[in-house]
C-alpha cells in the first residue's frame, strides 16, 4: 500500500513526486531556454567583468613577477637587519634583466609609490651596474648609494612580494600600510577620497529626497486626473527621458551659467544686482539641478504606478469616516504609498551614486563625484586597479543599500510597476 | 421623540457635470429618520450621484440638500457624521479589522478604553467577534462586506449610506447579507439610503423605493405599492415582470376603460389616462393572468403556447395572446393538471383592475 511508504503513487504505480517531475521537465527545459541568452549575455557582460575588475583591483604581480629570484632569496628575511649577500646578488641578477630589457623603469615607478626616493637609487644602480664585479655585491649595491645601507629600502622592496594586495582599497578611503605594515590615514592635506565619498553619498541623498518631494505630487495627480489629461501629463514626464541624457545636461548649462537664462531672469525681476550674479553651475548646485531633473521620471513611475492601484474611495472613505483631508491622506493614502516610494528612492538613489556625465559636465571642482573620479583614474592616470577598487566599493555600497532596505522594508514590497 | 418626517430633506436639486446635460433634475426627497430607503434604477440614472451629494462629494449645481432641518452643501463630508459603506468596501488594506473600526473613532480623539468598547460591539453586531486582528485581505469577500458595515456604524451615525454594497457578492451571501443588513437597520433604528440597480434587493429589504430614472424619481412608495401599483409604465417595466399592450383609449367611465388593440380590445383599469382618444400602454403583471380561471373576470382571452420553461417552483409560459407573442404567464407547480404544451391554445383571464393603462412607451 502506498500509505504505508508514506508515498502517494499513481496508477501505473510511479511515485506521484517523479511523475509531477517527469512531466514538468519539458516546461522547466523550455522555461530554461527562453532565458539561456539572457543568462549567457549576464555572464559575459557583467560577472566576467566584475570578477576581472576585482582581481585587477587586488592584483599585484607586476613587481612580484620582476624580481622572482629577490623574493626566494628573501624569503628568509625576518627584515630587522641588512639582508644577506644572497639577497643581494639576487636582486643584482633580478635588475640586471629588467634593465637589459628596458622594463626596469615600472620597478623603479612602483617602488617609489612605496618608498619616497627609491627611483633615484634605482636609476643610479642601473648605470653603475655594469661595472660590477662578480661577486660580493652586498659591498658592490651599498658604495653605488648610501640608500642601500638603510634597511627601509629593503623592507619596501618585501611588501610588494606577494601577488595580490588591497593597498588599493586603502587608498580608496584616504588610507594606506605604513613601513611598520600599519594601517594609518594619509596627511590631512592628501584626503581627497574620502571627501569624495561623503559628497557622493550626500549629493545622491539630497537629489533623491528632491525628486521624491517633486514626483510625490506630480505622480498623484497622473494617477487621478482623467485620461485624457493624465496622458498630456504623463507624455511631460516621459519626454526628457526620450531626450539625449549629453542635450538635457547641455541645456542646464545654458540655462543655469552667470550668464544664462536663470540668471538673466533675476536680474530682470531685480532678485539679484547684474554685477553680483550667483553662480549656479560648475558647483554642487549645478550638480543638485540637472540631477534631479534626469532622475525625476524614474522616481515618478514607480510612485504612478502604485497610486494607480489605489482606489479614490479610500481616500473618500477616510473622509466620510470624520478624517480631515489631512488626516486621511497621512493615515490612509501615505502609508498605501510606501512600496512606491522605497522603489523610488532606491532606484533614485542607486542610479545617483553612480552617476558620471551630468556632475561631470556641470559638477565643476566642488560638484564632482566619486565616479568621475574613478574616470579619471581610467582614463589619465591609468590606474586601471585603483579605478577598479574604487568601483568594487561603489558596487559594495549599493548593495548594502540594498541589503539595508531589504531588512528594514523588505524588497517584495517594492512595486515597480 | 417622535420621528422627522424629513431628516433628510433633497429641495430641488439639479446636478449637472458638464453645464450641459443634468444629471439630476429638480429631485424632491424626504426622507423620515430611521427610514430605511432604497435608490433603484438602471446605471446612469443618477442614484449614486445623489447619494455622492448626500455624503458631500459632488455639490448640488442648484438646489439644497438638508440633514435635520440644515443645509449641508457647504459642510465638507468629514463633518456631516454621515457613515458610508462603499461599493468595492473601501477597507483600508494596512490596518487591521480592529484599526479600520478604530479609525472613525480615533480622529474623533475617543479614549482607547471607549474605542475598544464600541469596536467589540460593532465587531459582535455583524457576528465578526474574533477577526479584530485580521488584515482585511485575509478576509472573505462577505466578512470584508461586514466589517464595512461595522466601521459605517461604530461611530453613531445619525444615517448610513449604502453604495451597491452587495454588488460584488455572489447570489446566496447577497441574499444572506440582505436579511442581515435589514436586521441590524431594524435593531438600532438607524436611517439607512440605500443605493443599488438590483430590484429583488430593494423589495427585500426596503421601507420605501425611489425608482430613478433619468435624472428623476420616477415613484417613490413602499416595495409592495411599487409592485402592484406602478404609477407609469418604466416602474412597471423596471420592477418585476410586466406584460404590455399598446392600445388607444376607446371608451372611458367610472373606473375602468375599454383600450382597442390592433387586434382585439381589453378592459383596464385607468391610471395615467384620462379621455378617450389616448395612447397608452397597459401593464399585466404575469402571476395575475390565470389559465382557465374558475371565477369569473372581466378579461377572457385565447392565446396559443409558443414556449414552456421550466423553473422548478413554477413554469414559465409564452404565448401568443391578441398579437403579442411575448405574453408570459407564470403557472404555480401544483397537481393540478392543466394542458400546458406547445401549440395547445387556452383561455387565460384576467381582472380589469389589474390591468393597469399606463403611459405610452
Amino acid at each position: 500500500m502506498s500509505s504505508e511508504t508514506g508515498k502517494i503513487l499513481t496508477t501505473d504505480g510511479i511515485p506521484l513526486e517523479e511523475s509531477l517531475k517527469q512531466a514538468e521537465k519539458k516546461n522547466k527545459i523550455k522555461a530554461f531556454l527562453l532565458v539561456a541568452p539572457l543568462l549567457l549575455f549576464l555572464i559575459i557582460t557583467y560577472m566576467i567583468p566584475i570578477g576581472d575588475m576585482f582581481s585587477r583591483s587586488i592584483d599585484d604581480k607586476m613587481v612580484t613577477n620582476m624580481l622572482p629570484k629577490t623574493y626566494k632569496a628573501m624569503e628568509n628575511w625576518d627584515g630587522k637587519e641588512l639582508p644577506s649577500e644572497e639577497v643581494f646578488e639576487a636582486f643584482y641578477l633580478d635588475y640586471k634583466i629588467l634593465v637589459k630589457n628596458k622594463t626596469a623603469g615600472k620597478l623603479q615607478t612602483q617602488l617609489n609609490y612605496e618608498k619616497n626616493g627609491f627611483k633615484s637609487v634605482l636609476k643610479k644602480l642601473a648605470r653603475k651596474q655594469k661595472k660590477f664585479e662578480e661577486g660580493n655585491y652586498k659591498e658592490q649595491i651599498m658604495k653605488v648609494h648610501k640608500r642601500w645601507r638603510n634597511v627601509e629600502y629593503w623592507r619596501a622592496i618585501k611588501r610588494r612580494a606577494p601577488s595580490y594586495t588591497y593597498s588599493k582599497y586603502l587608498k580608496g578611503v584616504d588610507m594606506y600600510s605604513n613601513e611598520d605594515g600599519k594601517i594609518v590615514q594619509v596627511s590631512e592635506d592628501r584626503r581627497i577620497h574620502r571627501i569624495l565619498w561623503i559628497r557622493t553619498v550626500e549629493v545622491a541623498f539630497f537629489v533623491t529626497l528632491f525628486c521624491f518631494l517633486m514626483a510625490y505630487p506630480i505622480a498623484h495627480l497622473l494617477a487621478t486626473l482623467p485620461m485624457k489629461y493624465s496622458n498630456l501629463l504623463m507624455i511631460c514626464v516621459l519626454l526628457p527621458f526620450w531626450t539625449s541624457l549629453l542635450v538635457r545636461t547641455a541645456s542646464w548649462m545654458i540655462l543655469l551659467q552667470q550668464q544664462g537664462i536663470v540668471n538673466d531672469f533675476f536680474v530682470w525681476t531685480g532678485l539679484v544686482a547684474d554685477d553680483n550674479r550667483p553662480e549656479m553651475m560648475y558647483n554642487k548646485t549645478g550638480t543638485y539641478v540637472a540631477m534631479t531633473q534626469i532622475l525625476l521620471p524614474f522616481m515618478v513611475l514607480p510612485l504612478y504606478s502604485v497610486m494607480k492601484t489605489i482606489s479614490p474611495s479610500l481616500m473618500r472613505a477616510g473622509k466620510s469616516l470624520g478624517a480631515t483631508p489631512a488626516v486621511a491622506f497621512f493615515k490612509v493614502y501615505f502609508p498605501l504609498t510606501i512600496p512606491g516610494i522605497g522603489a523610488g528612492c532606491l532606484l533614485v538613489f542607486i542610479l545617483a551614486i553612480g552617476y558620471y556625465i551630468t556632475p561631470a559636465l556641470v559638477g565643476g571642482a566642488s560638484g564632482t563625484l566619486i565616479s568621475n573620479q574613478i574616470a579619471y583614474h581610467m582614463k589619465s592616470t591609468l590606474d586601471w586597479s585603483f579605478a577598479s577598487a574604487m568601483g568594487l566599493m561603489l558596487l559594495t555600497g549599493v548593495l548594502a543599500i540594498y541589503w539595508i532596505y531589504n531588512k528594514l522594508v523588505g524588497v517584495d514590497n517594492i512595486k515597480l510597476g | 421623540m417622535s420621528k422627522k418626517a424629513d431628516f433628510v430633506k433633497f429641495d430641488k436639486v439639479d446636478k449637472s457635470y458638464d453645464g450641459k446635460v443634468l444629471v439630476v433634475k429638480d429631485l424632491n426627497l424626504d426622507i423620515e429618520e430611521g427610514e430605511f430607503v432604497t435608490m433603484l434604477g438602471p446605471s446612469g440614472s443618477g442614484k449614486t450621484t445623489c447619494l455622492m451629494m448626500l455624503a458631500g462629494f459632488e455639490t448640488p449645481t442648484n438646489g439644497e440638500i438638508f440633514l435635520d432641518n440644515n443645509p449641508i452643501s457647504n459642510i465638507p463630508p468629514h463633518k456631516r457624521g454621515i457613515g458610508m459603506v462603499f461599493q468595492n468596501y473601501a477597507l483600508f488594506p494596512h490596518m487591521t479589522v480592529f484599526e479600520n473600526l478604530a479609525f472613525p473613532l480615533k480622529v474623533r480623539k475617543m479614549s482607547q478604553e471607549d474605542i475598544e468598547k464600541k469596536v467589540d460591539k460593532a465587531l459582535s453586531m455583524v457576528s465578526l467577534g474574533g477577526f479584530a486582528n485580521r488584515m482585511p485581505g485575509q478576509l472573505s469577500g462577505g466578512q470584508q462586506q461586514r466589517v464595512a458595515v461595522a466601521r459605517a456604524l461604530v461611530f453613531d451615525p445619525s444615517v448610513v449610506l449604502m453604495d451597491e454594497p452587495l454588488g460584488a457578492l455572489d447570489k446566496n451571501l447577497r441574499e444572506s447579507m440582505q436579511y442581515e443588513i435589514k436586521h441590524i437597520h431594524e435593531s438600532i433604528g438607524v436611517t439607512v439610503v440605500y443605493v443599488t440597480h438590483d430590484q429583488g434587493e430593494a423589495l427585500t429589504m426596503s421601507n420605501r423605493i425611489a425608482v430613478f430614472n433619468d435624472g428623476k424619481v420616477q415613484q417613490l412608495s413602499s416595495p409592495d405599492k411599487l409592485y402592484e401599483e406602478p404609477v407609469n409604465s418604466f416602474v412597471a417595466e423596471f420592477i418585476g415582470e410586466n406584460n404590455t399592450f399598446g392600445g388607444e383609449v376607446s371608451e372611458i367611465s367610472n373606473g375602468t376603460c375599454k383600450v382597442k388593440l390592433e387586434k382585439g380590445e381589453i378592459i383596464a383599469n385607468p391610471i395615467s389616462v384620462k379621455s378617450v382618444g389616448e395612447k397608452t400602454t397597459v401593464s399585466i403583471r404575469p402571476e395575475r393572468a390565470l389559465i382557465n380561471p374558475k371565477d369569473k373576470m372581466d378579461n377572457n382571452q385565447k392565446g396559443k403556447i409558443e414556449e414552456v420553461i421550466y423553473h422548478g417552483d413554477h413554469t414559465r409560459v409564452r404565448l401568443n395572446l391578441l398579437g403579442n407573442s411575448e405574453f408570459i404567464l407564470k403557472v404555480p407547480n401544483s397537481s393540478q393538471n392543466l394542458d400546458i404544451k406547445l401549440g395547445n391554445e387556452i383561455n387565460i383571464g384576467w381582472n380589469s383592475h389589474d390591468a393597469r393603462a399606463l403611459d405610452p412607451k
